[in-house]
This record gives C-alpha cells, structure tokens and sequence, in this order.
C-alpha cells in the first residue's frame, strides 16, 4: 500500500511544540536535523519501503484557463496562503499501522536542543488500480 | 568486456548502418535494440568480434523492422539483406553523430537525451533513471527528437558550439541512477577532441577534468555543500588537474581564446593554490574580465563580483554586484557573503535566509540556512 507523508509549512493543526525557524538555529543543530532526515530516507530504502521524496519551492502560484484562445490567468504568488506544502514523501508498506509508525518517527525529528520538533505531517493513503479479479 | 567498451561501439555500428543505406532514425531505434541484446547475453556468451556482432545484430533487426513496415503497407520494398556499401573509417560518423544529435533545432533535453543514447550508448532506461523520469517518457522525448530530425543529412557540417553545451549540461548534472552523468560527459568530450580540431573542445575537456577532481571534497558526509574555501584539499585528485592544466595549456597555445578556455583557465588557478589564502584572485578577476568580453553573461558578471570581493575588498565586490541583475538565482547569496565578509552579519544574516528561501536545490538551501544559523549564532555571542 502506498501513502503519501505531505509535509506543511504552514497549515494544519496547531503546532505542539513551538520552535524558531531552522536559520534561527544553531549550526549543529541544523546539520542534526537534516541528518536524522537522510537517515530516515535511507533506512526506508534498505527496508524497501521507499518509494520517493521531493522539496518543493516555498513559492507557487495558481493558475487557470481563460478560455480558449486566451494566455490562462495567474494568482499569487501569496505571502499569505494558509495551507504551504512543503515536500513529501511517497512510502509503500505493508499496513496503515506501519504508515503511522514511520509518520510518527519522522515527525520526531530533533530540533533546536535536540528536541523532538513532533510536527504535523498529513498522511493520505494512495487510491489504487482496480484489481485484476474484481468479482 | 564491460559496458563502457561496448557502449564506445555504438556510434560505429548506427555509422555502417546509415553508410549501408538506413536512416539514422531506424538505425538508432535498431543499434539501441541490438545493444540491449548485448547486455543481457555478453556476460554469458561473450563475441570474439564485438563490432561484428552489433553490426549483425542491428542488421537484422533493422531489416525485420522494414519487412513489418513494408507488409504493413502491403506493398513490396526490395531490401538487400547484403551490406550495399563497404565499410568505412567510423571517425566521421561519430563526429556527424555528435552533430546530429545536438542539431540547433532540438531542444535543450531532447539534444542531452539523443546524445547519450547514439553517441553514448547508454539504454533508454538508463537515461531515464538518470533524469528521473519515467522511461516511456524518455522514449518518447527521443523518438519526437529523431523525428524531428529526419530529412536532415547526417553528413552535413555541425556547429561545434551547440555540442559543447550539450555535453556541459550532461556534466553539470552529475549523478544519477546508475551512471555517473559527469564521468560520462568527459568520455565522450575526450572522444570530440580527437575527432575536432577545436582547442574550444579541449577547454571544455580541461574545465571538466578540473571540477572532477574536486568532487570528493565538496560534499561533507551527509551530503551537504562544502564551499571550495572550506574544502579538504589534500582530498582533490592530483592526477586529474595534472592532466586538465596540460589540456588546457595546449589549447592556449593555440592562441584562439573561448569561454570554456577562460573558465578552465580560473578552475586551474583554483586547482593551483595549496589553501584557500594562497589563491591568486587577482589574476582571477583578470580572466573573468576575459570571460566578460567573450559571454557578456550575467552569472559571469556575478561571479567575477565574488572575485573582485576576494581580490580588492568586500567593499569593491558589493561595488560589483550593484551593476549585476538582482533576479539571478544566487545574486541574493553572494550578497550575503559579501556583506558578511564586509562585517555587516545583521544584513549577512537576513540576506542568507532570503538566499535559501530562493534556493533551487534542495543541498543549496540546507547550506543557506545552516550559513543563516552560523551567522545568528556569531551575532548572539
């Protein structure tokens, strides 16, 4: 089963932890963050969970038709988006349990004095391709 | 046999297939067929005439194509299963091969993709993997580029140039999936410069081999950026940069200057100084001035304000960076070195936030942030 770990900088529940952004860190602090981050990546591969995991640009910006024949129509971007996607990563595991497992181990990544930052991280289960035999 | 000398074949064998009368599109889609062929049964059943057997085997296997063609249609084509003509010196095959597939027409992607797989004799699935994408994808961008390219004669003189560049934006991208994108783009820039008489190819070949030798050292062991400053450089390959300034102090004696000269040219000059102090900026900014007169490039004229920072003064390079155009990517980042290098760490800090906030890699934005941390942290005690 695939699931997605969508990462927000902004947007969803109220934080329980309340922490600087990472610039406002220590140094070593920062390399211990981004470390814990590759470690998990990497694990993942080992155990053969890992299926990808990209960053996006903290800026983007909406886009629509305008109907046939016209340049489509831009908004943003907005300093002020409520909801701010960060980056994700994509897993395949074996149950929802093990989903929330690995969501909660990343969620504990260290921040400023090593402690836990425990964010929020959305979990969405993939939807599937039919089955071959369906009746 | 490993891979690396058969995919050297490649070009040869898509040349006697064009030189027997196929076009280079089917030749291609043919040769890439029989390749895959190759890597599955060599390691098992080795040729004793590798040539010989990608020859055959593409042969054939073009021929099957233009029999199903042809009955599709329903209509008789008389194909000779005989080679029509003799075979001939692949060296300019090859050269045309690196023309064709860099062809002004094709873009940017396409001309990296159809480079690899004809002259590089790398699989689709391997260019895929490398670019991340997936491979039907790859096979399509490669069938619309040689599309795109047919009618054109494979025998008619290219612009050195536009191959050049294709082969730095195969370098430039590094790893990826199971070939080494960079080490593959000096193979085959090596192998122009035995077919071209350019000493621009060989600035090319110098600028790479000079960056190479210094990839060990600009990662630290998660990954992150190590600027060249903070490099370890007894860990640079000595072997590389001999070969590179050689390289390069052959094509300058031919006293017919190019950007990829001048950029090797300051790439040696950093390869030269035993500690980040000993660098001889000053002669830095002098062939950056150079580089300034061929390109008139907007990232040269940011990068020579680093230098000038180096050579005269951070002040003077802040001078510099006033007349280059804030919406470069990595403008607001040289800022933030400059200024902290002029011991303003208030705005040095702001400006490396900005930085990685802009920041179009995801090692670039980890390093700004970390410079961010580093300078508030300085500014606090």
């Amino acid at each position: 089963m695939k699931y997605l770990l969508l990462k927000h900088y902004r947007g969803g529940p109220t934080p329980v932890v309340d922490y600087e952004p990472m610039d406002r860190w220590a140094p070593e602090e920062v390399d211990e963050h981004i470390r814990y981050m590759n470690e998990f990546a990497a694990r993942l591969q080992e155990t053969g969970e890992f299926v990808d995991a990209q960053a996006l640009a903290p800026e983007g910006t909406f886009v629509r038709s305008d109907g046939q024949g016209r340049p489509p129509v831009t908004d943003g971007p907005f300093a002020e988006t409520k909801d701010l996607i960060a980056g994700w990563m994509v897993i395949d595991v074996e149950s929802w349990d093990r989903a929330l497992e690995l969501a909660g181990e990343l969620s504990a990544a260290p921040g400023p004095g090593g402690t836990p930052i425990r964010e929020w991280l959305e979990l969405r289960p993939f939807l599937t391709e039919p089955t071959t035999v369906t009746e | 046999m490993n891979d690396a000398v058969l995919r050297e074949l490649v070009p040869a064998v898509i040349g006697v297939l064009v030189r027997r009368g196929a076009d280079f599109a089917s030749a291609e889609d043919a040769v890439q067929e029989a390749l895959i062929r190759a890597l599955e049964t060599w390691p098992e059943d080795p040729p004793r005439d590798p040539k010989g057997w990608l020859v055959t085997a593409a042969w054939r296997k073009y021929l099957d194509t233009v029999r199903a063609d042809a009955s599709r249609r329903g209509r008789e084509v008389a194909v000779d299963a005989a080679p029509v003509a003799g075979e001939v010196p692949a060296i300019d095959d090859t050269l045309h091969l690196y023309f064709l597939c860099a062809h002004p027409t094709l873009p940017p992607a396409s001309a990296v993709a159809l480079t690899l797989r004809a002259v590089g004799g790398l699989t689709t699935r391997q260019i895929a993997a490398a670019y991340l994408v997936p491979e039907t994808t790859m096979a399509q961008r490669i069938s619309r580029a040689k599309r795109k390219l047919a009618g054109l004669a494979l025998d008619r003189p290219g612009d050195v140039a536009t191959v050049l560049r294709v082969l730095y934006l195969v370098f430039n991208e590094g790893y990826g999936g199971d070939v080494d994108l960079a080490a593959e783009a000096i193979r085959l820039t090596r192998q122009l410069v035995a077919l071209a008489d350019d000493p621009e190819v060989a600035g090319l070949l110098a600028l790479m081999l000079l960056h190479h030798a210094r990839r060990a050292s600009r990662t630290g062991p998660g990954g992150g950026l190590i600027p060249l400053a903070e490099q370890d450089r007894s860990r640079w390959d000595t072997a590389l940069i001999a070969e590179g300034v050689a390289v390069l102090q052959a094509a300058l004696a031919r006293d017919r200057l190019g950007e990829y000269q001048a950029q090797a040219a300051i790439a040696a000059l950093h390869a030269d100084a035993r500690c980040a102090a000993e660098t001889d900026w000053v002669q830095i900014v002098e062939w950056y001035d150079e580089l300034l007169r061929l390109t008139d490039s907007p990232v040269v004229r940011l990068n020579r304000a680093v230098a000038v920072g180096e050579a005269d003064g951070p002040q003077a390079g802040l001078a510099a960076l006033a007349a280059v155009d804030p919406g470069l990517p990595r403008h607001t980042a040289v800022a933030a070195y400059l200024h902290e290098r002029a011991g303003d760490l208030v705005a040095a800090a702001e400006l490396y936030a900005a930085a990685a906030h802009a920041a179009t890699s995801v090692p670039e934005r980890d390093h700004l942030v970390r410079e961010a941390a580093r300078v508030r942290q300085q500014l606090r005690s």
